[in-house]
């Protein structure tokens, strides 16, 4: 065994420079060598208390599969992360690693902790690149579980159930397989192939997944089991976009960002000669500060805007997405305006022409300053608006990513299954049961928005409590 | 893949088609809509339910060819498939307790009312038909709202058949002269609708208009399809896709909504002109 590696640094990720990025939308990071994969795997002390597991939603034995990387078992590695993580390859690259498994890490004590999710995902690509092993599944038991919703949550719940043996149907609204990660995530943070590949195994396994069809309308919950599914899954994701109520947001070029990445990475509106139509170029505003923001702003950078503002009413301390997404996006070249927040979308009016094709499309983004004030109940200072501090940001697209509501197409034809204030479906935390017999839900149908591993967590405790109700029964 | 059983053409613009999927047409009733798109690389576009057969589970859409994908959809013929289509998506007409009713139609917008007409004289409805064309070449659906509806007045902007006039001409005369509807239910151009509340509001007549703005998932999540109703003096944002399409006519923002609509115009036009010159170059 090599001697371990005691650098204070992680092996840095290989990346697209930042002004070719900018313009394309291949991968940015390109991935660890297998030397590099080696070497950062010896920075791993193997503690025997393994803080990093407790980190991690879904339990991998992370310091299992780093020690099969020293050894150079990349397929042995895989195998320990398979039995954990459904997903390796997505949550290797869009994991928010530095809050979880390596924000406990202890190398991280003086110097970076491990990278964690850098290998994870060396070892989930070496396997894609080198392996079309399909997992083991149990002997079919006989018993059908329905899992609405094929985004992170529902694969998740899907492949546990299948690997038990469960026959399971994933029904998808959309006509592709992948929810947020297909239609949300854009192509250069995870490359749509990867997602493909993972439902791809969930096929071979015996998951059968229909898409056009939107539980709720197509099919109710009820009708679900009285075709013959004994528990049903809800991963419905999140819902409609929020706006923030102020003038002009319905003028022409003011999007939602779900709109916008909708457009541009299921309906591949990036390509040169797209079907369902775009705008690209110009000046963009993004208003809000999370990872959705990001991605929407980083598309609007490739999609050949010529600025991008990131537009947000804190400051950079309070900023929630991912820092790694900050940093990729500030070398790219968009603009942070903090301490920033919309007051009213103006709109282009020709007095003399009411045909003027110009006539009622973004002219400008009147904002005003903030400062910030006492802490609020959760302990974030709350953002006050600077008095006659108001200006005029020169954009012609205006793109809203201040969070979403959850869909009300389920909860409107499913008696019995109970929601709270926010519209969210209340669930207990330790199983994912709701309020009606044999339904379990999870993701951002149960949380509002929030992270593609939070999501896989909730599908594999429901598909735990789903074997067990079923076992029971 | 669904099959398309039926290909008819109602007029040179305007195709019906009868697709097979049976889980929509268990499920579909007038004032619903569909999401399909023709092929692997196509958008998604937004249908309203022209009808439905549950036993063949068979749902009939009429569309005009007024964009690149409705030209790839008219392309295909009857027995071949095209890759997508799910709904039935939207809320349903309400019709309950309704018992007399004006249904005004605009060009294609009356194969949408054509099956509102239909439920209602089914449930024993007086059903008044006002439906309008730019002219005759254009008509589409007279015999079926016939035999729908106690009244008929068929309009033509050209006079070249039935009336001469737009369709508030015969509205403001049943109005003026006293006639009662316990409803106005009017589907086709946004312009049309908007001039139809216009009309009935001085008679205090509830006034439903179905709207057909951009979408792209049509499942309640893009916020694409969003429109601002009015109401109490407050404008409040409302999405087609899950609170509509039908709406309170008197709250509708219609000037927004046909600004919002032109959004992609250029594109529109430049997406039709190139699949037009495909299709010319495949004839040759």
């Amino acid at each position: 065994m090599a001697k371990p590696n005691m650098s204070l640094k992680k092996n840095p990720m290989p990346t697209q420079e930042p002004l070719v990025r900018a313009r394309n939308f291949d991968e940015v990071a390109l991935g660890y060598t297998e030397e590099m994969a080696i070497d950062e795997a010896l920075r791993c002390l193997n503690c025997k208390n393994m803080p990093c597991v407790a980190g991690c939603p879904v339990n991998i034995h992370i310091p299992a599969f780093i020690e099969r990387i020293k050894e150079g078992d990349f397929e042995g590695a895989y195998e320990i992360i398979h039995k954990t993580s459904g997903l390796p390859a997505v949550c290797g690259r869009v994991c928010p690693q530095e809050t979880q498994c390596e924000a406990k890490c202890v190398r991280g004590i003086k110097g970076e902790p491990v990278g964690i999710g850098r290998l994870e995902r060396f070892v989930a690509d070496y396997h894609n690149a080198h392996s079309d092993n399909v997992p083991k599944t149990a002997p079919k038991n006989g018993h059908k579980v329905a899992i609405v919703g094929s985004g992170p949550s529902g694969l998740t719940c899907a492949s546990d159930l299948a690997l038990l043996g469960y026959e399971v149907t994933v029904f998808e609204a959309l006509h592709t397989a992948g929810g947020v990660l297909v239609y949300g995530i854009p192509e250069f943070r995870l490359p749509k192939a990867i997602v493909q590949k993972e439902v791809d195994n969930l096929k071979a396994m015996g998951v059968e997944i229909m898409t056009n069809m939107i539980i709720g309308k197509t099919l109710t919950v009820d009708e679900l089991f009285g075709m013959g599914f004994e528990a049903v899954f809800i991963g419905s994701g999140a819902g409609l976009p929020n706006f923030m109520g102020i003038p002009g947001e319905s003028l022409k070029g003011v999007y939602s960002a779900n709109e916008f990445l909708t457009r541009s990475n299921l309906m591949k509106a990036y390509r040169d000669d797209p079907n369902t139509p775009i705008m690209k170029g110009g000046r963009v505003a993004v208003v809000g500060g999370g990872n959705v923001a990001m991605d929407a702003a980083r598309t609007a950078l490739r999609l050949g805007a010529e600025k991008v503002y990131i537009v947000y009413r804190r400051s950079m301390d309070e900023l929630p997405a991912r820092r790694e997404e900050v940093e990729h996006a500030e070398e790219e070249g968009i603009e942070f305006r903090l301490l920033c927040n919309p007051v009213e979308i103006l709109g282009y009016e020709n007095p003399e022409d009411k045909r003027d094709p110009k006539n009622g499309f973004v002219s400008g983004m009147k904002c005003i300053r903030m400062e910030l004030g006492e802490p609020d109940e959760r302990g974030r200072r709350r953002p006050i608006a600077v008095e006659g501090s108001e200006f005029v940001l020169d954009v012609d697209t205006v793109i809203m990513s201040i969070g979403t509501s959850p869909n009300p197409l389920i909860k409107a034809t499913t008696a019995g299954l109970e929601v709270n204030r926010h519209g969210g479906i209340i669930v207990e935390e330790a199983t994912g049961k709701t309020t009606k017999d044999g339904v379990y839900a999870g993701g951002d149908a149960v949380t509002g928005a929030a992270t593609v591993i939070s999501a896989m967590g909730a599908g594999k405790v429901a598909a735990k409590a789903i074997d067990d109700y079923l076992k029971s029964k | 893949m669904y099959r398309i059983v039926t290909k008819k053409v109602l007029n040179p613009t305007v195709t019906l088609m009868e697709i097979e999927a049976p889980f929509v047409a268990a499920k579909a009733q007038p004032g619903q809509f569909i999401i399909l798109r023709v092929d692997e690389e196509g958008e998604r576009i937004p249908l309203t339910v022209a009808g439905y057969d549950r036993e063949r589970g068979t749902v009939k859409i009429i569309f005009q060819i007024v964009g690149a994908t409705t030209m790839a959809l008219n392309a295909k013929e009857q027995g071949e498939f095209i890759t997508d289509f799910a709904g039935p998506l939207g809320v349903p007409t309400e019709l309950e307790g309704l018992s007399k009713v004006l249904i005004v139609g605009g060009g294609v917008g009356c194969a949408i009312a054509l099956p509102i007409a239909e439920a209602l004289a089914a449930q024993g409805a007086e059903v008044t038909s006002v439906i309008g064309f730019r002219n005759k070449d254009l008509l589409i659906l007279e015999d079926e709202f016939r035999a729908a509806s106690k009244e008929l007045f068929v309009m033509t902007d050209d006079g070249s058949y039935g009336r001469q006039g737009n369709v508030c001409v015969p509205i403001n005369e049943m109005l003026s002269a006293g006639q009662t509807f316990d409803r106005v239910i009017t589907i086709g151009p946004l312009i049309m609708m908007k001039f139809v509340t216009l009309a009935t509001k001085p008679y205090g007549i509830p006034c439903t208009v179905s709207m057909n703005p951009i979408m792209i998932d049509g499942t309640g999540m893009c916020g694409g399809c969003r429109l601002t109703l009015v109401q109490d003096g407050k404008r409040v944002t409302k999405f087609a896709c899950v609170d509509g399409p039908d709406f309170n006519g008197y709250e509708v923002d219609f000037d927004e909504a046909m600004s919002r609509g032109a959004m992609y115009r250029d594109f529109e036009h430049h997406k039709y002109e190139e699949a037009c010159n495909l299709f010319k170059k495949e004839v040759k």
